[in-house]
Formats: C-alpha cells, structure tokens, sequence
C-alpha cells in the first residue's frame, strides 16, 4: 500500500500522529501527549468545556458543517439521559478520512468522544463504524479494550465520578445510514431510513427519543487538541467562518493522489491539485476538464473555480459545497457522459426508497443515463433529465430545494446540473451516433 | 440450517447487555450470524428476533435493508471490486470487465466451483488508492488486471489467505464487569453524576 500523504509546512492537528505507524497502540498514543486533553477537560467544569468548543468555532467535518459548539447547545436542559452517536459511516464517494482517523489514531477518537461526554453530560457513547471497514473496527476493537484495561474509559474514568461506556456498533452497508437521523434509526436495529422533521436536530428528539448528539469521526477528533491548546488556538487557524485545519482526499487524475490536512480557508483547490507538497497536479500532463470539491453530493467544479480558497463561505457562494473534503479530479479525456452516469447510479442505488421523488426520480435519471451512454439516446433525452432534476429539487438551485426528507435526492441532481450545459457536446455525441430512430428537434424541445 | 451455536449465544448475550434496548444490537447479531454461517439463515434471523424480542419479519425487515447481509450462500471467498467514481476514474470498468471474463461469470454470480464471488460496490473509502477491491472486507490497494489475476489464483492455491466471509474485526469489545459503566437507561432520568447541578440552565 502506497502510505497516504500529508505534506506542507501548516499545524497538524488530528493527522499529528500519521508519521508513527504504531499511533494506534495505547502506549504509543500516551508517550506522544494522548489523553493529556482529557486529564486537563476532568480538571475543567463540563461548561468551561463546552467554551472552549464554542470558542474554537469547530465546524461540523461530516458534510453539512454545522458548527459543533452550537450543536451541543440544542440539549433541552435537564433532559436525561443524553446520548452520544458517532458517525463513523464514512461511504461518500471520494471521501477517505474518516478511516485513516479510526486505523490510524483510534485512541485520539476515543478521547475527543470522552471529552464531548464529559462536556455536555453524555452519558453513554455509540461509536457507529461502517459495515465495510473490517480493519478499522478492529483497531478500535484493540484500542477500546486498552482504553478500558487502563481506567480510561468505563466506571470512574482517571479516579474521577466521570463514568461513560463507548460501545462499538457497526454498520452493514448503507449510505443513507451517514444522515443522522438515518443513522441512529439504524441504531435502534430498524431500516436505516431517514426521520420525518421537524424536530429538526436529534439534540432535541433522537436516540430511543432523548437528546442526542451526533458528530463526525474528524470533528470529535479535533477535541483532544482544542482542550489541550485553547479554542482561541484553533480559531487563530483558518479564515473568518472556517477556523482549524482540514483533512482534504484528492484522488482521480492527479499524479499524487492522497490525504492531506491544510490550513482552512487559506488554501486553494489549485495549492492542493497541482502543489508539489499537495496532488502534484494533473497525470501525464492532461490538462483539468472539472473536479468535484466535495463528495459526490457536490455539485461540480472546472477550471474558473481553482483560485477559490477552501473556505466554507467562499465555496457555498460559489454554488457548491466542501461536504466531505472530498476532491475528485477529471482530466480533459474524461467522457463527462460516463462520469456523471457513475455518481447518478450511486444515488439510485442508495436511495432508501421513503420518498417518491428520490426513490423514483433518481432511478429515472439512472436509466435514462445508460439509454445514452448504450447509444439509444433521443435528442429529448436532454430535457427530459432536466425535467426528472425539476421534480426532485425544483428550480434546480444552490443550495438546493427539497421535495424529500433529506438531500440524497438533490444530490443526484447536482452532477447532471454541473455538465448538462457544460459538457452538452459530450451528451450530443452519444446521441448524434444513436440510431436513427430520431424525434424531430423540434418537438423534442418542445416535450 | 443453523440457529446460533452455544458460543455464538454468550457473545450474543454480551452484546445485547450493552444496550438501553434490545433491539439495537440487531445489526451486530445479523452480522454474528453471517460469521457463523457465511450468511444469514432464516433460523438464525428466527433465534435473534427471540433474543431481541421482535418478530422474525422484523428482523427480516431490517436485514434485507442492508447490502452486506446475504440470504443465500456466497462463494468462500467474496471480491467487491469498487466502482465509486474514483475507481471509475482509474479503470474500475476494465478490471470488472477482465474479471467476468477470467472467473467465466457474470457480476454478481459466484463461479461453479463456489469459491468465488464478485461485484461491483460503492465507494469503499480508499479512493486514494484507486482502483480497489476487498476480499471478505480485506483491501487491496492500486489494483491491475495482472494483481487481480494473482489473487484469484492465491484465493483458489491457498497462498493467500482471508478469514472466511462474514468474519470482520478478529477482535471483539469487551467490557468488564467492574470497569464497565452501564447502561444509560432512556427510563432513568437523572443527571450524570459529574454535571454540577448549576450548569443545568446553561446547556
């Protein structure tokens, strides 16, 4: 295996132990520092905590980037018991982060998830691992046993009246399970099916009804660090609205494909895509035809886009999202026609099936896809994709309008809204050579 | 076919003890199941829904929901060849492709011999080092249709070796008694021990 890189000369936070391959043994992890953030939160008040986290602006790493600090304030007080998910479902295409923290560094998971509990008065902890992940579930298997064996987790946790379990729960196989309010319906061993909102924030109504926080494997990551170094030294990182570091994937056509923390907000897609320290730029000297900037729920990004900064703000304003920190890279002989079928299958294939509009409209755009790309594609074709994406997000707009519970459905929408005008020569020349089976332009225009 | 062996039954037991409700170590007993028997039997879906306390059409209800559980026999060893957009990127296509032809079967079949399983799946969270597989959940990073070639024989020769389908973490969890922190049960609706009570209004 080809070790994933991180490079450049910016603070490491949560990949500040990637160097030593033996991070993820106890000993290692408490000999470089680890657990120093939780024996120094235990000396802190829970809302001296909740401070610190609030003061670092911490944003959600999982794809919606809702500050975490804010989040954790959605409790009803004095409503008990509050639980903790961690939402280790990492399945978006392109996004390869959340596995590297729980191989790699899974104590510093284990102590972020410690804090949080600890802070807002969680008083048990489901830690939710992809299905897939064999090895990851294994480590963290390894490292909770030690965490235990060593008084770290469990009953009275460092001699103090702090007591918390961290059950390891696992997955088996379902995108959607990644929503939150999918992913603790799956916790309570149902179809991993999304929840009707309102109530909008599981925080208020989730796990068995209680409050119940969900946060990412990254965000829970950042904990260890912010207690140890202060939240204003996180927020000192970063630009106005995207404080800390980030791990970003670059994977697809670039010559270094791989895994690396910037600085947030200052860095842009072109550092990172064609920086040496960074991707290194396109393969064999191709030059760029579009790149996703965040997960395959993103809607696509091409050249006029590079100099933007990988900044929430600045990427949201631009018409697409940072979502998973996941960036996909297509060179100029990328058939736009395949790539786009390939992200809509994905989303027909996960859809859960709960609302008409996803369920069947994502389908739709499926098969009508492969009509294309097999060479039985109709000049109507065109406007009839974009009459399917009407349906499911209607206007077809940034950020996106709902007709479903949760956004798989628009997601599908955004790769057909990013090339259908874009690449329409790519779309006309799968058509152009269909048979002649053809409705008249016209027409077609008009259906 | 097979309800859960007496082994199978203690760690079962175990796992349920960890949780406010039954039915939520569900996911956790289907996947027991599957390491017992390489699937999910329908006398074992009927033996979990005992131990959880729902009827066996729920137990199927939430099985058949996710991709990973199989009701019906798979080949000894199963390659799920990633198609993500990724590994579409960097000839995922061919190397199925190559694979229907070398196996002799279609995606999705097992070969005649039993052994040998494969598909297409979604992103597996590797896109780094794409394209990649797993077998039975184990890697296999920057995958050429030669590497491909090499496991197949090694998976069929022995030299290579996997645990059996259904096996995931080696390791299991566990918590002691005496350092275990219990349950939080939804019904008990105090305070944890460690939050002052004057921080109540603020969070």
């Amino acid at each position: 295996m080809t070790a994933p890189t991180t490079a450049g000369a910016i603070p490491k936070i949560v990949t500040r132990r990637f160097d030593n391959l033996k991070a993820h043994e106890i000993n290692e992890y408490v000999a470089s520092g680890g657990y120093d953030g939780l024996r120094k939160a235990l000396t802190m008040t829970p809302t001296e905590v909740h401070d610190q986290v609030r003061a670092a602006s911490l944003l959600g790493r999982g794809g919606a980037g809702f500050p975490a600090g804010v989040k954790w304030g959605f409790c009803p007080p004095g409503k008990w018991p509050r639980y903790l998910v961690v939402n280790g479902d990492e399945s978006e295409p392109g996004t390869y982060k959340d596995r590297q923290l729980l191989e790699r560094d899974p104590h510093q998971l284990i102590e972020g998830c410690l804090i949080a509990c600890y802070a807002v008065g969680l008083s048990q902890c489901f830690l939710y691992i992809r299905g897939e992940m064999a090895h990851a579930q294994e480590r963290m298997a390894r490292a909770l046993n030690d965490a235990y064996a060593a008084g770290l987790v469990g009953k009275n946790i460092l001699g103090t009246d702090f007591s918390v379990d961290i059950v390891l729960h696992w997955g088996a196989g379902a995108y959607i399970v990644g929503e939150e309010t999918a992913l603790i319906e799956s916790l309570e061993g149902n179809r991993g099916m999304p929840r009707l909102k309102p109530p909008f924030f599981p925080a208020a109504v989730g796990l068995y009804g209680q409050p119940t926080i969900v946060n990412n494997v990254e965000t829970l990551a950042n904990l260890p660090w912010i207690v140890e170094n202060g939240g204003e030294a996180f927020a000192a990182l970063g630009a106005e609205n995207s404080k800390g570091t980030r791990v970003f994937a670059v994977s697809g056509h670039v010559n270094n494909p791989g895994v690396f923390e910037v600085e947030f907000g200052t860095t842009t897609f072109r550092d990172i895509i064609y920086g040496d320290a960074y991707a290194g730029g396109i393969r064999d000297g191709k030059q760029l035809k579009a790149y996703i900037p965040g997960g395959a729920s993103a809607p696509w990004f091409f050249e006029e886009h590079l100099d933007l900064p990988l900044e929430k703000a600045a990427v949201d304003q631009a018409g697409s999202m940072l979502g998973s920190g996941a960036i996909v890279v297509m060179d100029e002989d990328t058939d736009m026609v395949k790539a786009c079928h390939n992200v809509v299958r994905f989303f027909a294939r996960e859809s859960c099936g709960k609302c008409t509009p996803c369920r069947e409209g994502t389908t739709w755009l499926e098969r009508i896809l492969s009509r294309i790309i097999a060479g039985a594609g109709r000049p109507s074709d065109l406007a009839l994709l974009v009459e399917v994406c009407e349906n499911i997000s209607p206007g077809i707009a940034w950020p996106p309008r709902q007709t479903t519970i949760c956004p798989l459905g628009p997601s599908a929408v955004s790769p057909i809204a990013s090339v259908i005008d874009k690449f329409s020569d790519d779309f006309d020349a799968y058509i152009t050579l269909s048979d002649r089976r053809v409705i008249p332009v016209s027409a077609a225009a008009q259906s | 076919m097979s309800r859960l062996s007496e082994a199978s039954l203690r760690i079962a037991q175990d796992i349920i003890s960890r949780y406010p409700r039954k039915k939520s170590a569900l996911i956790p007993l289907l996947h027991l199941a599957q390491e017992q028997d390489g699937w999910v039997t329908d006398d074992a879906m009927a033996h979990i829904a005992e131990l959880v306390e729902v009827t066996p059409a729920e137990v199927l209800g939430t099985c058949t929901f996710y991709e990973m559980f199989k009701r019906e026999p798979v080949g000894d060893y199963r390659i799920n060849i990633c198609h993500g957009i990724s590994c579409h990127l960097l000839g995922a296509d061919d190397l199925i492709h190559h694979a229907e032809e070398s196996l002799g079967v279609r995606a999705g079949s097992v070969t005649d011999d039993g052994k040998i399983s494969f598909e297409g799946v979604e992103c597996i969270a590797a896109c780094t080092e794409a394209p990649c597989l797993q077998v039975n959940y184990r890697y296999m990073n920057t995958v050429t249709t030669a590497g491909l070639d090499l496991l197949v024989s090694g998976l069929r020769d022995g030299t290579v070796s996997v645990p059996k389908h259904g096996t995931l973490a080696l390791t299991r969890q566990s918590i002691s008694d005496d350092r275990g922190a219990g349950v939080a049960s939804e019904n008990d609706p105090t305070a944890p021990p460690w939050w002052p009570a004057e921080t109540e209004g603020d969070s």
